[in-house]
């Protein structure tokens, strides 16, 4: 065991060192061959001289191994079929190997899903550099959450040593990377975001206000009959023309029919608890969004699943059970880039980059929706009466998702009475629990607390496999900027240790996603501020926006999705508070803490 | 016979076995993954080569005896054998389960047997020499680890 331990501890030190690799060849010369040729290059090796076993060892323990190099002619059972096998059931990258190159056995083996094809003799430089196939799986998860094409060339630019840094942090900031070839792989992967290089294009900033205006447009006239023309007219925005809004409907629409494929996979579980208790959820790679929101008194409790959304709305008010939450997950190139621009936009004059997106759909608005018709999400304020939309984009889907953050950008008004109430959420594997308490106006508080999976109380210190915060923190965000500071601190901090590459192998052996519980917190009347704004929005996560009044509102997340999520959505939850509730408000701590 | 003769004499054995063919680029491979932690690791990966194929190849005359008509079968075999032949870089054994194989694909019994018979003299011709020069190996080696302290 110990050394067990040992050798799993190193080989997250030095990410290919260490690397576990299942050679399966019938031929005993070539296992030999292999073994040896595998343990000068620091992996650790297992060989089997059969298939069938091969396959119930992996059976047995899928998270042994990181990868596997089959021989595609076996006896007992076809390379071909074992790669299948092990691409199904693991999920494990799979080097085959034959002597054989036609073209057709090289191709049958990439159809069947091999990542490489060697032919033998096989090259001991050639087995130096498989890590490479683990690192790009891994990348390629992570991007696959967000809806990322993965830049190959990055994984063989990155160093390994600072491989689970990138991965952790800089997972969703693969283009920001790309843009940056230049970076030096020692430099740290946070300054990413500074990165000045991806600035945001100007175009229609379809601010919370406007979207606002746009979903009551759209409500006013009823989806089914809504035209550019229409909206414009009810909209009766100086200066927007007939495209912007056409080209913004589009958007939306493809958002609703999103939102609705989603829900159709939706369980509705009426407890959120039940949700907590099962452990599989992460390893559905599902999205886990535990909302209990409390509306004039009355709280509705929204979980959300990635492919299946829980939701449970009780409201006081005949509405509540319309309610519809979606949480979206926006990450995309823009977004990216946003992200990276966001300390400096910060600094210069507070570019508003936002991000929050919260936004419950509210079915309220829409009477005659039926669950079954597209979900309209609306950008509504909670303090509206009507839900604060809260969008989960599903890995692929982004760019939707990406205009809509753009629409989303925009603080709803406070002119309605939000009494959203999120108390807090659970996620069944808690990884991470934010907790944002907003008090009065401008401050709040959050607290971060890492959460042991398992464990359901947010305040306890555990060790998350997310590793993103291994220890708790709390944050008071008392102008909303120095919560963001110490977010970024702590995000920095337990980026450095053990835990992330803690994650990083869980992620790559396929294992259950971390999961990420957000929880925030209204304690005040928030009511009696109306004037006050306080915005929580973990995007991707989670958004949760205070605007004004009070609306409170918790999300849960589980999902494969790394901490780089967690971060980067934070990120611009940060920014959306820079925008619009601290507007041109300097942020120092940020680029030393978060970005540095 | 002084060992610097011998450790010559091995050295001309080996290029020999390169110059004719016997062996290609695959045995330097294995040569340079010898090392302290296994040094006889050529000889080890050698020795199972031949106690391996050995076996591959009585699974080919079987093959070719009983069911000769079945050409995918005996393919299939020499496919096998052909694999083992590079992990040790029998260059001349490996070209031979070539042709053998093209005959296959030709569903030509004749060739498949006149090839065979070729294999088997290849294989047993690659055994005595490679058997004689790790016989030659052997006396050198100790001369070189005793002689290494010293110098």
């Amino acid at each position: 065991m110990v050394m067990e331990n040992l050798a799993a501890s190193s080989r997250t030190e030095a990410f290919p060192v260490g690397l576990r690799v299942l050679v399966v060849d019938d031929d005993p010369t070539w296992l030999k061959i292999l073994e040896k040729m595998l343990r000068k290059c620091s992996y650790e090796v297992t060989t089997c001289g059969l298939a069938r076993v091969a396959l119930e060892m992996l059976r047995e323990r899928k998270d042994r191994f990181d990868i596997v190099i089959s021989d595609v002619n076996m006896p007992d059972m076809d390379g071909f079929k074992l790669l299948e096998h092990v691409g199904l059931e693991m999920d494990l990258p799979v080097i085959m190997m034959s002597i054989d190159g036609e073209t057709s056995r090289v191709m049958k083996g990439v159809q069947h899903g091999a990542c490489d094809y060697l032919l033998k003799p096989v090259r001991m430089k050639e087995l130096k550099n498989i890590w490479q196939h683990v690192y790009r799986k891994k990348m390629h998860e992570v991007k696959e959450i967000e809806g990322h094409d993965i830049n190959e060339d990055l994984q063989i630019r990155n160093g390994p040593e600072d491989f689970e840094d990138r991965l952790v942090l800089n997972g969703t900031d693969m283009n920001s990377v790309r843009k940056r070839k230049d970076v030096d792989s020692k430099e740290h992967p946070d300054q990413e975001f500074c990165d000045p290089a991806t600035v945001k294009k100007a175009r229609v900033v379809w601010s919370v206000d406007l979207h606002q205006k746009f979903v009551n447009a759209v409500n006013q006239i009823g989806i089914d009959k809504v035209g550019p023309k229409k909206i414009l007219d009810l909209m009766n925005v100086p200066g927007l023309t007939r495209e912007n809004v056409a080209s913004h409907l589009q958007k939306y629409r493809l958002y609703l029919s999103r939102l609705q494929k989603q829900n159709e996979g939706r369980t509705f579980s009426g407890n959120m608890q039940s949700d907590f208790s099962s452990q599989d959820v992460s390893e559905n790679f599902d999205l886990h969004n535990s909302t209990q929101t409390q509306q004039n008194g009355a709280s509705s409790k929204y979980i959300y699943t990635n492919q299946k959304i829980s939701e449970q709305g009780i409201a006081p008010d005949a509405c509540a059970d319309d309610f519809k939450g979606v949480v979206s997950l926006q990450v995309t190139d823009r977004k990216q880039a946003l992200l990276s621009d966001v300390p400096d936009s910060q600094k210069v004059s507070g570019v508003s980059q936002l991000g929050v997106l919260l936004s419950f759909k509210d079915m309220m608005p829409i009477v005659d929706m039926k669950p079954l018709k597209p979900s309209i999400s609306r950008h509504q304020p909670w303090n509206a009466g009507i839900p604060v939309v809260q969008s989960m984009q599903c890995p692929k889907h982004n760019h939707e998702h990406c205009s809509l953050f753009e629409d989303c950008s925009c603080l709803p008004k406070p002119d309605k009475e939000p009494q959203g109430f999120v108390d807090h959420f659970h996620t069944p594997t808690s990884l991470i629990s934010i907790t944002c308490n907003s008090e009065d106006d401008m401050s709040g508080l959050s607290e971060f607390n890492p959460v042991q999976t398992n464990q359901k109380s947010s305040h306890s210190k555990a060790i998350s496999p997310m590793s993103f915060m291994t220890n708790p923190v709390s944050v008071q965000v008392d102008s909303g900027l120095s919560s963001t500071q110490d977010f970024g601190a702590t995000c920095e901090e337990d980026g450095e240790t053990n835990k992330k590459e803690y994650y990083y192998d869980q992620t790559c052996s396929g294992r259950i996603p971390p999961p990420l519980e957000l929880s925030l917190k209204n304690e005040t009347d928030l009511a009696s501020l109306p004037e006050e704004l306080q915005l929580c929005s973990l995007q991707g996560i989670g958004c949760f926006e205070n605007l004004g009044l009070n609306s409170m509102e918790i999300f849960q997340y589980n999902d494969s999705t790394s901490a780089i999520e967690v971060y980067s959505n934070w990120n611009d939850g940060l920014e959306f508070n820079c925008d619009y509730l601290y507007d041109s408000v300097d942020y120092p701590m940020i680029d030393e803490c978060l970005f540095a | 016979m002084e060992y610097s003769n011998l450790r010559r004499q091995a050295a001309y054995m080996k290029k020999s076995l390169f110059d004719q063919g016997y062996l290609d680029e695959q045995f330097y491979q294995l040569e340079e993954l010898q090392d302290d932690v296994s040094p006889n690791f050529v000889e080890e990966v050698v020795t199972l080569f031949f106690r391996d194929s050995a076996r591959l190849i009585s699974n080919i005359e079987q093959a070719l005896d009983k069911c000769p008509q079945e050409f995918s079968k005996l393919n299939a075999f020499v496919h096998q054998l052909k694999g083992s032949t590079s992990s040790i870089g029998a260059s001349r054994l490996k070209n031979e389960c070539t042709r053998f194989r093209d005959y296959c694909d030709e569903e030509n019994l004749e060739g498949c047997l006149k090839s065979f018979q070729k294999l088997k003299r290849e294989h047993a011709v690659l055994r005595q020499k490679l058997e004689s020069y790790f016989q030659l190996l052997r006396q050198v080696g100790p001369v070189e680890k005793a002689t290494r302290p010293s110098m």
